[in-house]
């Protein structure tokens, strides 16, 4: 390194002589990316800790513990905990269908599932309320109900399992499982034994990201769910209906409490990843 | 042998069927819906003067917004694998930060700093600059949420082609902005594309946090996404139905252009 630098010093080069400098560059750029971070993501996630907090312990506490903040709260949870055991089920299903199975129009249905993520939330809801809505082709009305809000987050959570189990399903050695089915090991306990091991790191990191997107999931249910206070209104829309009422204090603390949530969960997504690699070694 | 094809085929149409019922069904009547009555309604209210400014202000974050995240998402891929400083652990979960938060939370921390009564309202109402209610909000609101994507798609690649070339060429005697134009630049440019497509589909389709600061005036604070909410709301099912066709179209486009792009990838 220092050598180089001792003939860069030698030969007079005028041309961008500031990023010549050993250290300037990266030191502007390291600059600017704290800059950018510090205003764009901790200024505002440092002002709403500190609003949640502004009466105090207690005030946090009493807003938290309101009780249609409590019911949004509850709601919530136990939705996002029925669509992550569908997603863990359904997302290795589909996985495995891409990646073991062989059919006509594999390749459309293999990129028709980054879909959710490509629609705006919006629009997911539009559809699915005018295909469960009101008006329902196929006679299932489920709009306004509990049952709409998993549909809808099971439509915005769909690929989260999906791609994060595909690349390991990918790069599983399959000879493991021709040994075991010589050994005369059968087909569930090969799956149970050897195949579910191996995609376990990627089943937990995708429900961990489901589980997170759904707790804070807004516009794919605004239409769909009804927004009926202790019945249908999940944390989200709670915190829609209190900054409308003004009622900043009491939204920022519900928000910072899905916030340690999701972030909680972000950790747990890091402790899947090392699993995952321990498990490569 | 039966006993193993029937399983491969439940699986299959299992799956197949759980992805119609949930996806493709739901999306395909919406065209048809939007199509009810025939053409002509369709495309009077894409001319509709409102869902005109609303498809330009939306675009106009995009414009905004996609190039500084993908600056700042390169900057930040090449700060987190080619150096070594102190605290890049936590940049690293900093920038995870806008997917772990609900949009509504992205939108009323904009709200609790620059609204009115926020921390640098007052001092920017002095100064004539108006955040919340307006466009700056919206552009703010959509570089929040889509900020992590060209970083998480390129930090990867980076890791993945290494530094022998970039220090090769430095011991040949070129400098690191020579370097990053010729050498790395070209090696990520795969990651920084998906980066660029995935940032634009956020930008675009941004509901939550726009909802919360835009002031949803007709015309001027209103992007596609709220323009859809609104007309539903307010029966104008044919205007709804339009403008989330032209949305959809556009998230198509992306998932079109990454599968154009990973297949080119894969030939070189």
């Amino acid at each position: 390194m220092s050598e180089v630098t001792a003939i860069d010093a030698g030969e007079p080069r005028p041309r961008k002589a500031f990023f010549r400098l050993p250290g300037a560059g990266q030191a502007l750029n390291k600059g600017l990316v704290v800059m950018y971070l510090g205003l764009m993501v901790l200024l505002p996630i440092v002002a709403i800790t500190s609003k949640a907090f502004e009466n105090g312990i207690s005030g946090f506490i009493d807003a938290v513990t309101a009780p249609q903040a409590v019911a949004a709260l509850e709601l919530t949870v136990i939705c996002s905990l029925i669509v992550v055991v569908i997603n863990a089920i359904m997302g290795t299903m589909i996985a495995w269908v891409l990646v073991r199975d062989k059919f006509p129009g594999q390749k459309i249905v293999n990129s028709v599932i980054d879909l959710p993520f490509a629609l705006p939330t919006i629009v997911a809801s539009l559809i699915l309320l005018t295909i469960y809505g009101a008006d329902s082709p196929l006679g299932i009305h489920l709009a306004f109900t509990k049952p709409a809000i998993v549909v809808a987050l099971l439509f915005v959570t769909l690929p989260f399992v999906v791609r994060a189990v595909q690349p390991l399903l990918l790069s599983l050695d399959r000879d493991m499982e021709a040994a075991a089915e010589s050994l005369g090991a059968r087909k569930w306990l090969i799956f149970r034994r050897i195949i579910f091991p191996n995609l376990a790191p990627g089943i937990a990191t995708g429900i961990a990201l489901a589980f997170a997107r759904a707790l804070g999931e807004f516009g794919s249910l605004v239409l769909v769910s009804g927004n009926i206070p202790f019945q249908t209104e999940v944390a989200s829309v709670y915190i829609r209906g209190q900054i409308e009422f003004d009622r900043l204090a009491s939204a920022s603390a519900v928000s910072v409490v899905l916030l340690a949530v999701s972030l909680a969960l972000l950790f747990c997504v890091t402790l899947a990843q090392r699993w995952g690699l321990r498990h490569d070694r | 042998m039966t006993g193993e094809r029937l399983t491969r085929w439940g699986l299959r149409y299992f799956a197949l069927a759980y992805l119609a019922l949930l996806l493709i069904i739901p999306l395909g009547y919406m065209m048809i819906e939007t199509f009810k009555d025939g053409i002509q309604p369709v495309l009077d209210s894409i001319t509709e003067p409102d869902s005109i400014a609303a498809l330009k202000l939306t675009l106009l974050t995009v414009v905004i917004a996609v190039p500084l995240n993908t600056i700042f998402g390169i900057a930040c891929a090449l700060l987190l694998v080619r150096s070594n400083m102190r605290g890049k652990s936590i940049i690293n979960a900093l920038i995870d930060m806008p997917f772990a938060i609900s949009p509504i939370v992205v939108g009323l921390s904009l709200v609790l700093v620059y609204g009115q009564n926020g921390w640098f309202g007052q001092d920017l109402a002095a100064m004539g600059i108006q955040v919340i209610f307006s466009t700056p909000g919206i552009v703010l609101a959509v570089i929040f949420v889509s900020l992590p994507f060209v970083a998480r798609e390129v930090v990867p690649v980076l890791q993945e082609v290494g530094d022998d070339q970039e220090k090769a060429a430095e011991t040949l005697g070129s400098g690191p902005w020579n370097t990053f134009w010729r050498i790395t630049l070209p090696a990520i440019r795969w990651g920084v594309s998906y980066g660029v497509v995935l940032t634009t589909a956020r930008a675009l389709g941004e509901f939550g946090a726009v909802s919360v600061v835009s002031g949803k005036i007709s015309g001027q604070t209103e992007t596609l996404p709220l323009y859809v909410q609104k007309q539903f709301e307010t029966f104008q099912s044919v205007g709804a139905y339009t403008s989330s066709l032209i949305l959809a179209v556009l998230a198509l486009a992306t998932l079109l252009a990454m599968n154009l792009m990973r297949r080119k990838e894969n030939h070189e």
